[in-house]
């Protein structure tokens, strides 16, 4: 991948809460135009990771660059701002707002930027999402499981971001619509965004990433493209806890 | 009592009733963004009524002397951070707020003498030296400890509340101002006369209603404010930040709280300490809908205002007492109603 | 200086103070000794039990209005004059007229969020201030004069310098009663409030009861002041019961340090003399006369909040050498415990269990088992569940259909304190410990359910030796579960996997036969999950049940006898880890879909 831009670039990345370590010296890239996976058990940190590479959690050491600047000490809006979006696993909809003034929230830091090209970006939205135009004014909080992950990849697009950083968007989801949502990311490849992808859905994650890392307790214990993790028995290992058995 | 008497402690009732409405919708609104139990609400209500009377004696209020204080102490607090964080780009805006604006302030209160002008323009002159004080009390006094606990930020409100109220015993003395109503008319319906000053804060109140109405449906910055009294992390993953829903809240609640002052003023004499009650008797209306629901906190306002009203007729020594045991009752039912869940870390 | 002799330091001090200090500073100690009192009321409800109110100056007022009208005797109507003219009825029907007061505000708002008791105290501050300055019988605004001389074994209190004596005495006393409160079983369920409601009640403390507790002591002392006061000065009116003083009370707490016995005096001191020295010199600065003090206390106080949360109290203590804490654990007679039932005996049973939280079904139709001396997991990806199935069995959620039966009772219904009873204890996801607290103390909360001494022995150091049995059946679990070098040390300084044995040994004091663990080996480094297995494994051979909610494959399938799988709410899977590890239905659950 080293022919790519890199567009993200984590070196050496610790978080501690208060004494306890949570993430040991993690470091990653992701290209331009690359959707990268970070696959791991659960309670592995990988939503540490991305909280603090958005600036949510400090940490303690290490090094974060976005477009080949630093953005280290950087806030969450200072970040929005640059150009990275977070999806969250808990999706952090307005639950008590409509489909689609949650959209319209999506792009406020581009309309403080001076940007009013929202009403197209909500066409393309809705072209990717035809279920949230239906909905478009009904409450967030009344949208099923998987409308609710439209919704909150859809809001995330609206800021039309250069990075979009999703946790677990499969997440509590039945297995179609999972499948749906892959898709969706897969197809947002096209549209030359870059996407690291946070997954314990190893299977989908890898299937639709260019390349791969394993997260365990909070240590890259693996990396490499997708197609060679797929095949790779270890991972299975580090999620059933077969290795311990030897 | 008969029914005129009735009729007429109604409209008393209503009329404060509308205005403690305002003052709990501002508190339900800080609460929801900030988490702050917003004590010195009733401190804006003094300080845009006695500014608003100090206009009309000729006087130069002192609260233009705190708006250049305040803006000084935020300019030296937000410049060494910025320097410190070398964001050089902000300073121009930190100067512009924080200095030039009270001393532009300071120069239209000198020059144009503020006794002489129409009464529109006093308001607008008290709302212009009073109101940007709400911005600047968060960035002193909340935002450092904006991750605090909801009992942390109380006890704060509390300690702003008496700095606010020995500042007003200050500047504005002990003695109370009352200012000229806004009008003399009065309207016969029926039985009832509707005095013009009553007319003027009913529709006042209806009209601030429906502008923040608007604000909050239709414009982005409202919503951005719903969004992060709804989910304050969604909010700040869209680059809503903290620190700006916190100071608009507290803009709009400095607002609301100044304009119900330059309302209330003709209606009660006022004292420093004052707006302090009238605060507390939004409280209770904001309670009333369990400091969650505008609608709710409406309604209970109202009920304060009429409950003063006729426990001012039948025994006015205790209207105070009265007003506030109605809490009683209504902690009752939220504690029967509501399930405590705790807060999770 | 070793920091124990302070106490004594200080009560030399006292002693001699009144006589070598002018009059002037003699009553200005006695105002900082009333003051005191108050706020060390609000350290316990503030400091220690998170708690606050505004309305401490109102019960000042009750206590001081009680007495004043009972002992001047003059307005009461015949048939209750034979209660006039005694300070010492005065002072009984104002605790009681206190206690009656506080109780109902407590039961009104203590059951709701943090922020609504010190709103009702507001409320009632404002209110009983109007009150008293409107009600004929007590003087109105003008108060009530000719309060009797308070005399004690035929000595009259009539002298600034010997009433300096009582009340110093009373603050003594005071304080006395609370470090005693702190340091017993009813003290650390009342520290345990900070750590959150659910854990404290998951060890069997009533938390209403507790919050209760404080506020009661809180309003007490309160009234105990007033009662002073009203005697010292022989005179009453509304005035110093007004909100601001209730809000000044607060600061005191605060500034002095609102978790510190001590700061109540150092709080109060400040307060008071900065008071004194501000209300002299600011109406001259400022060329006007008024409480401009309140502007000066009020910025002070921000700037406390903002820089120094703890108050002075941590400050000033930070200039003398600190020795280990004198907390010595002597042997003492074991206290009782259940009967284990017998090893293969089934204590838990679950059965078809649904939850539904409006209209998502969280759990459908789960069962589950838990028999004695055998560890039961409960495994399943992120979000299937497993958590709310932990709820309902705990009793923190009740569940919308099924049946919990534990040792052969339905536990369906009851709560985590009933539950807790029962014999069942439990450790916590998010490490829920109290990190300035020791690890011997922290234990023995658990043990909270095998104690039975109140608040009153307590205060009164009556409760001594099941305190000693309690401590020394703590000392025994911190033993067991291998964190004897820590005993002593603040919780909050072990690393994470100690913090997590802790909430073991914790649930351990309990006596329980059935462990319930919610993810103990989460965030733990491998040698201290083989230590936690090596734990579990032991207590399994002496005969307890343990059900393990948990993701760590690794440490699940080393350690459990059986396997639950849950997926989207409902039971994919059930057996041996070897089974279960192979079931192409739990591979898909946690690796996705083969298609």
């Amino acid at each position: 991948m080293s022919d790519v831009q890199p567009v993200l670039e984590v070196e050496d990345l610790c978080v501690a809460y208060g004494k306890v370590e949570a993430l040991h010296h993690v470091g990653l890239r992701v290209g331009e135009g690359q959707i990268v996976t970070v696959i791991g058990p659960n309670g592995a940190g990988k939503t540490t990771m991305l909280s603090a590479i958005m600036g949510l959690l400090p940490h303690t050491k290490g090094g974060i660059r976005f477009l080949g600047h630093d953005v280290g000490d950087s806030e969450v809006e200072q970040m929005v701002a640059r150009g990275i979006t977070l999806v969250p696993e808990s999706r952090a909809l307005f639950g008590e707002m409509s489909v689609e003034d949650n959209l319209l929230l999506g792009a406020f830091m581009r309309r403080r930027l001076g940007f009013h090209d929202h009403e197209n970006t909500m066409a393309e939205v809705f072209a990717i999402f035809p279920r949230l135009k239906e909905r478009r004014n009904q409450y967030a909080g009344t949208l099923s499981g998987g409308e609710r992950q439209m919704l909150a990849v859809g809001r995330a697009l609206m800021a039309k971001p250069k990075l979009l950083m999703l946790d677990e968007p499969s997440l509590g989801l039945a297995p179609l619509i999972v499948k749906e949502i892959f898709r969706v990311i897969a197809n947002l490849k096209s549209t030359g965004v870059s996407i690291l992808l946070v997954e314990q859905n190893a299977r989908a994650a890898l299937r639709v990433a260019d390349y791969g890392y394993v997260l365990e307790t909070g240590e890259l214990a693996l990396e490499g493209p997708s197609g060679v993790l797929l095949d790779d028995p270890k991972v299975v290992e580090s999620y059933l806890g077969l290795g311990g058995k030897h | 009592m008969d029914l005129q008497i009735a009729l007429l402690l109604g409209q008393d009732g209503i009329t404060n009733g509308a205005i403690y409405a305002l003052l709990s919708f501002a508190l339900v609104l800080v609460f929801a963004v900030t988490r702050v139990i917003y004590i010195p609400q009733g401190e804006f209500v003094a300080y845009g009524a006695l500014t608003l009377a100090s206009f009309q004696a000729g006087k130069t209020p002192g609260t233009l002397w705190l708006l250049i204080g305040a803006g000084l102490v935020v300019a030296m607090v937000d410049l060494s951070q910025a320097l410190r964080s070398r964001t050089a780009r902000r300073i121009p805006r930190i100067l512009a707020w924080n200095l030039v604006y009270p001393a532009v302030a300071a120069a239209i209160v000198f020059l144009l003498k503020p006794g002489e002008l129409p009464l529109l323009a006093q308001i607008i002159l008290a709302l212009v030296l009073v109101v940007p004080l709400g911005p600047m009390i968060y960035r002193l006094a909340y935002q450092p400890l904006a991750e605090a606990s909801v009992l942390v930020l109380l006890i704060v409100s509390v300690a702003v509340h008496l700095a606010m109220t020995g500042l007003g015993l200050l500047f504005f003395g002990a003695e109370g101002s009352r200012t000229p109503a806004f009008s003399d008319a009065s309207f016969d319906l029926g039985i009832l006369t509707v005095s013009g000053q009553t007319a003027w804060v009913l529709g006042a109140s209806l009209f601030l209603i429906v502008v923040l109405y608007l604000f909050f449906e239709r414009t982005i910055y409202g919503k951005a404010l719903r969004a992060t009294a709804m989910n304050r992390t969604g909010a700040r993953l869209m680059g809503i930040s903290t620190v700006m829903a916190g100071k608009l809240s507290f803009l709009l609640a400095a607002l609301i709280g100044t304009f119900s002052g330059v309302l209330i003023a003709p209606i009660t004499t006022i004292y420093y300490d004052t707006g302090f009650l009238i605060g507390l008797k939004g409280f209770v209306g904001a309670i009333v809908g369990g400091l969650g629901s505008y609608p709710m906190a409406a309604a209970g306002a109202i009920l304060v205002g009429l409950l003063e009203a006729y426990s001012s007729f039948w025994a006015s020594a205790f209207k105070e007492v009265i007003v506030f045991t109605v809490i009683i009752p209504v902690l009752i039912w939220l504690s029967l109603t509501t399930r405590h869940v705790e807060e999770e870390e | 200086m070793a920091p124990r002799l302070l106490p004594g330091i200080f009560l030399v001090l006292v002693a001699v103070a009144p006589n070598v200090v002018s009059e002037f500073y003699v009553t200005l100690l006695n105002y900082i000794g009333l003051s005191a009192l108050v706020a060390l009321g609000l350290v316990l409800l503030t400091g220690v039990g998170g708690l606050t109110s505004f309305g401490q100056a109102a019960f000042v007022g009750l206590g001081a209005y009680a007495t004043a009208y009972l002992s001047i005797g003059q307005g009461l109507p015949g048939w209750l004059a034979f209660l006039g003219g005694s300070p010492w009825l005065g002072l009984l029907v104002g605790l009681l007229l206190t206690a009656v007061v506080a109780y109902v505000l407590g039961l009104l708002t203590l059951g709701l969020s943090g922020h609504f008791l010190p709103l009702g105290t507001l409320a009632w501050g404002l209110s009983l201030y109007f009150l008293f300055g409107n009600l004929e019988f007590l003087g109105g605004h003008t108060g009530l004069a000719g309060i009797p001389v308070l005399s004690l074994l035929g000595i009259p209190f009539k002298d600034g310098r010997i009433f300096f004596y009582l009340i110093w005495a009373v603050v003594l006393g005071a304080v006395w009663l609370s470090k005693n409160l702190l340091d017993s079983r009813e003290g650390r369920a009342i520290r345990a409030l900070k750590g959150g409601v659910v854990m404290a009640e998951a060890m069997g403390v009533d938390t209403t009861r507790s919050k209760t507790v404080i506020f009661l002591v809180a309003a007490l002392f309160s009234c105990i002041s007033g009662w002073l006061y009203a005697h010292m000065q022989r005179f009453v009116n509304p005035t110093p019961f007004s909100l601001h003083l209730g809000i000044e009370y607060l600061f005191m707490a605060v500034v002095g340090g609102a978790g510190h016995v001590w700061g109540a005096i150092v709080g109060a001191a400040v307060i008071t003399v900065l008071k004194q020295w501000l209300q002299d010199i600011l109406p001259g600065l400022l060329g006007a006369s008024g409480n401009f003090e309140m502007i000066v206390f009020g910025i002070m106080m921000v700037l406390v909040l903002q820089r120094a949360r703890e108050g002075l109290w941590p400050l000033l203590i930070r200039f003398v050498p600190q020795g280990r804490p004198a907390c010595i654990v002597v042997d003492a007679q074991a206290m009782a415990r259940k009967a284990l039932p017998e090893s293969g005996q089934v204590l838990l049973e679950a059965k078809d269990i649904v939850k539904r939280f409006g209209g998502l079904i969280a759990n459908n139709n789960l069962s589950l088992s838990v028999k004695a001396g055998e560890v039961m997991a409960l495994i399943g990806p992120n979000g299937a569940g497993k958590s709310t199935m932990f709820n309902c069995i705990s009793g923190v959620d009740s569940a919308s259909e099924g049946e919990v039966l534990f040792c052969g009772q339905a536990i369906t219904r009851l709560n985590s304190r009933q539950i807790a009873r029962l014999g069942m204890s439990r450790t916590f996801q998010h490490v829920r410990i109290l990190p300035a607290m020791s690890v011997l103390e922290n234990v023995a909360i658990g043990g909270h359910l095998r104690g039975s001494k109140g608040v009153l022995p307590a205060m009164l150091h009556m409760d001594r030796g099941e305190e000693r049995r309690l401590l020394a059946e703590a000392a025994r679990q911190v033993e067991r579960v291998g964190l004897k070098d820590s005993m002593f040390e603040p919780a909050g300084s072990l690393a994470l996997g100690q913090q997590r044995t802790l909430e073991i040994a914790r649930a351990l004091c309990a006596d329980p036969c059935l462990l319930l663990l919610d993810e103990p080996a989460a965030g733990l480094r491998y040698l201290e999950k083989q230590a936690l297995a090596e734990l579990l494994r032991k207590l399994r051979a002496e005969g307890m049940g343990i059900l393990l909610v948990e993701h760590d494959m690794d440490f699940v399938m080393g350690l459990a006898d059986r396997v639950v799988v849950m997926e989207f709410g409902e039971k994919i899977a059930e057996g041996l880890p070897d089974e279960v590890q192979r079931n192409p239905a739990v591979l898909e659950a946690y690796l996705g879909g083969v298609d």
